[in-house]
């Protein structure tokens, strides 16, 4: 092995790591303020290569058949729960978001599908699609149960798991796509070549991982979020709706989801049940993190990425196995530096 | 519910009476999954085929789902033998749930047709596999055409990379075997997972070897992951890829970094150059008009050639078994297999079967044909 095989191997590391990361947060994220482990999150990822690749090939998505379908099942929830606390007037507010803005998003793709967009605006489509769905999986799976224990939740994702594959190989087909790359550039410094599509997932991570801080430590929702991770009940009491906080989780991390799909269409094939691979490996990284730390979190997940690369090339038959058993030491590691706290029911 | 019950005991009833009188054939495959891409064009050609009449007796296909996993396949195997009382099993479509199904089928004595690929189901010939046929080629027989033409390129070393499962690994063990023969060394051997995102460390160690050429041993669009990262490495070898990947969406997602690859399928693929004297192409064309006339143009697959050839087979046992017993008896089945065991001359989509005691898969040279990708196209090379 020399210097230039390593320099590529590092390259492709950080590229797939780099991914692993987004996944990473979207874990935390969801895990802090909602105490869901987040399962289904590698499906978010397929949905967001596979509905790209649909929409590439003029098709209207099979997701968004799932999108309107979701959006009645939760609107039919919300009439039922307004109807039964008598609060008739929340009812068009509710209505507005959890079936009008998802019937919009449905409509306005299949009008446009068949025309041929270009590729930035096939990428909006994607992404909003994808996103749209993050809250309705929380209202129809996870709201009716939200103050359930920990493990109870668990099951429901692995739930909305299955059922999402299950759908994936339904609308995608057991065959994988790939979308085209965002750039053919290749950029030389020596001996070295980078590609600009690993530079493009290097960079768009890192303007997602700022961009979510900025939201975070700026803005007001992003506050509610944070009083929410820390402390559900005081957030609740100083009028933080617990339900709010949940779909703004949900969908944030159905954004990262459909951004990582989007960005691993080009670099490889995705299938319909690619995600779960992918996002335990973003589990791995989270795990480093410990669930909670959004910084240790992306940094697990580029060792991951790393780990991976360099394995595969000295042992790929190994290379899964080595992977997942470097979760072994670090939860050995962490369960002997922090403490261990008693999950408050 | 209890109201229910009388009802369904009645329909149980009738369900039963109409089926005695029918040949029931069981048929598991995997149509979720890993395998789906191999499972569900199997299921079309059976969905495709409906109820069909075969010796004046009407023909029905309960077919079930293994999820591409082991233990359902023989769960699903002792439910049709045991619930559904078939006449003959019909699958898997990989080949460990197919080795696992091997037991329950010899237990109750019933005829099995697996449309997996390895020769490990049927081989050797002992009790156990008496009862068990094969229609898919062996993988050494496609191995051999592969070291045939890399000879013939003037290849002399072989890097290899497959998938880390029971497919990648017969592929290396026949291609160790072929290569040797021929006089080629494999200078390199790696794995990949048919998820796997990124596969660059194993082709740069590929490139490291300096190969003349490689050999890709992977199934559907998974197989493509690797040619695609090699073209881009600026790989200038041969590519070789092996039969798993004869499909369109292969053809697809590998574009055109697949020009000049390599392969060896089943003559059915490209039926419409074979010449107008080989027996394949009469069984193939009326195959593949049919199924892309149903699922549309362009959606062949050879796996589904397997599932056609496994109702050619019992399209020709079935008669001669029941001049000896009526359907349903052990008699019968026992009949069938002995049937299966002598079909001669059959020509199927994806070969001619000559099955005998000791072959039952009964293929020779003439179910493989090399075939190159040529812009988006495979074209026969001659």
């Amino acid at each position: 092995m020399d210097l230039s095989i390593a320099l590529l191997l590092v390259q492709d590391g950080i590229t797939n790591g780099a991914i692993y990361a987004l996944l990473a947060l979207a874990l935390v994220l969801v895990f802090t303020v909602t105490r869901v482990i987040f399962v289904p999150a590698g499906e978010f990822v397929t949905y967001g290569t596979l509905t790209l690749a649909a929409l590439q090939l003029n098709k209207p998505p099979g997701t968004v058949g799932l999108l309107l379908g979701l959006a009645a099942v939760a609107g039919a929830m919300e009439v039922y729960a307004t109807a039964r606390d008598r609060a008739w007037h929340r009812l068009p507010g509710r209505l507005a978001v959890y079936v009008a803005v998802p019937a919009a998003i449905a409509a306005l793709v299949w009008a446009v599908a068949p025309a041929g967009l270009a590729l930035p605006l096939q990428i909006v489509c994607t992404v909003a699609i994808v996103t749209a769905l993050g809250p309705l999986l929380y209202r129809v799976a996870y709201q009716p149960l939200a103050e359930a224990s920990v493990l109870v939740l668990l099951i429901v994702s692995v739930a909305a798991h299955l059922t999402m594959i299950g759908l994936g190989l339904w609308f995608f087909g057991a065959e994988g796509s790939r979308t085209p790359p965002f750039t053919g550039e290749s950029f030389h410094i020596g001996d070295m070549s980078f590609s600009g599509q690993s530079l493009l997932v290097l960079l768009f991570s890192l303007m997602v991982i700022g961009a979510l801080w900025l939201f975070f430590d700026r803005t007001l929702y992003g506050k509610a979020l944070r009083a929410t991770a820390l402390n559900r009940t005081g957030a609740r009491l100083v009028g933080i709706s617990p339900n709010l906080a949940g779909s703004l989780t949900f969908m944030l991390a159905a954004m990262l989801g459909a951004f990582s799909g989007v960005l691993i269409g080009p670099i490889t094939t995705v299938y319909y049940d690619s995600g779960f691979l992918i996002s335990l490996k973003g589990f791995v990284g989270a795990i480093i993190g410990g669930l909670s730390s959004y910084p240790l979190a992306a940094l697990g997940s580029l060792l991951v990425g790393l780990l991976e690369s360099f394995s595969s090339f000295w042992a790929s038959a190994f290379k899964e196995v080595i992977v997942f058993t470097l979760i072994i030491p670090v939860l050995l590691w962490r369960s002997l530096t922090t403490h261990h706290h008693e999950e408050d029911e | 519910m209890q109201s229910l019950k009388p009802l369904m005991a009645a329909a149980a009833l009738l369900v039963c009476g109409t089926a005695l009188a029918d040949i029931n054939v069981g048929v598991t495959l995997s149509a979720t999954g890993p395998a789906a891409s191999l499972g569900i064009p199997e299921k079309n050609t059976f969905e495709m085929l409906g109820s069909p009449t075969i010796g004046g007796q009407k023909v029905n296909f309960i077919i079930l789902d293994d999820k591409s996993d082991t233990t359902e396949a023989v769960k699903n195997t002792r439910k049709l033998i045991g619930e559904d009382k078939v006449d003959v099993i019909v699958g898997s479509t990989v080949t460990p749930n197919s080795l696992a199904m091997r037991d329950v089928v010899v237990e109750a004595e019933i005829p099995m047709v697996s449309m997996a690929a390895s020769a490990l189901i049927i081989n050797p010939v002992d009790p156990k596999t008496r009862w068990v046929f094969k229609t898919p080629q062996n993988d050494s027989l496609m191995a051999d055409a592969v070291a045939i033409s890399m000879k013939a390129n003037g290849v002399t070393t072989l890097g290899y990379i497959g998938f880390a499962d029971a497919y990648g690994d017969s592929w290396l063990t026949e291609i160790k075997r072929s290569a040797q023969t021929a006089g080629i060394k494999i200078v390199a051997e790696e794995k990949y997972n048919r998820n796997d995102p990124s596969v660059t460390g194993q082709v740069l160690k590929l490139l490291a070897a300096k190969p003349d050429a490689i050999l890709i041993a992977g199934s559907g669009t998974p197989a493509a992951t690797p040619h695609k990262e090699l073209v881009a490495r600026g790989y200038k070898g041969k590519i070789y890829q092996t039969h798993g990947v004869a499909n369109a969406d292969f053809l697809r997602v590998v574009g055109k970094d697949g020009n000049g690859a390599l392969l060896p399928a089943g003559p059915m693929l490209v039926y419409e150059q074979l010449a107008d004297g080989n027996p394949v192409k009469k069984s193939a064309a009326a195959y593949v008009s049919k199924y892309e006339g149903k699922y549309g143009p362009d959606s062949r697959t050879t796996f589904g050639g397997h599932a056609w050839d496994a109702y050619l087979l019992l399209e020709r046992a079935i008669p001669e078994a029941l001049k000896k017993a009526q359907p349903g008896t052990k008699a019968f089945r026992v009949a069938l297999r002995d049937a299966l065991e002598s079909v001669k001359d059959a020509a199927g989509a994806n070969g001619v079967f000559n099955m005998s005691a000791a072959d039952h898969n009964g293929f020779d040279n003439r179910a493989r044909v090399m075939v190159k990708i040529d812009n988006g196209k495979w074209v026969l090379v001659k």
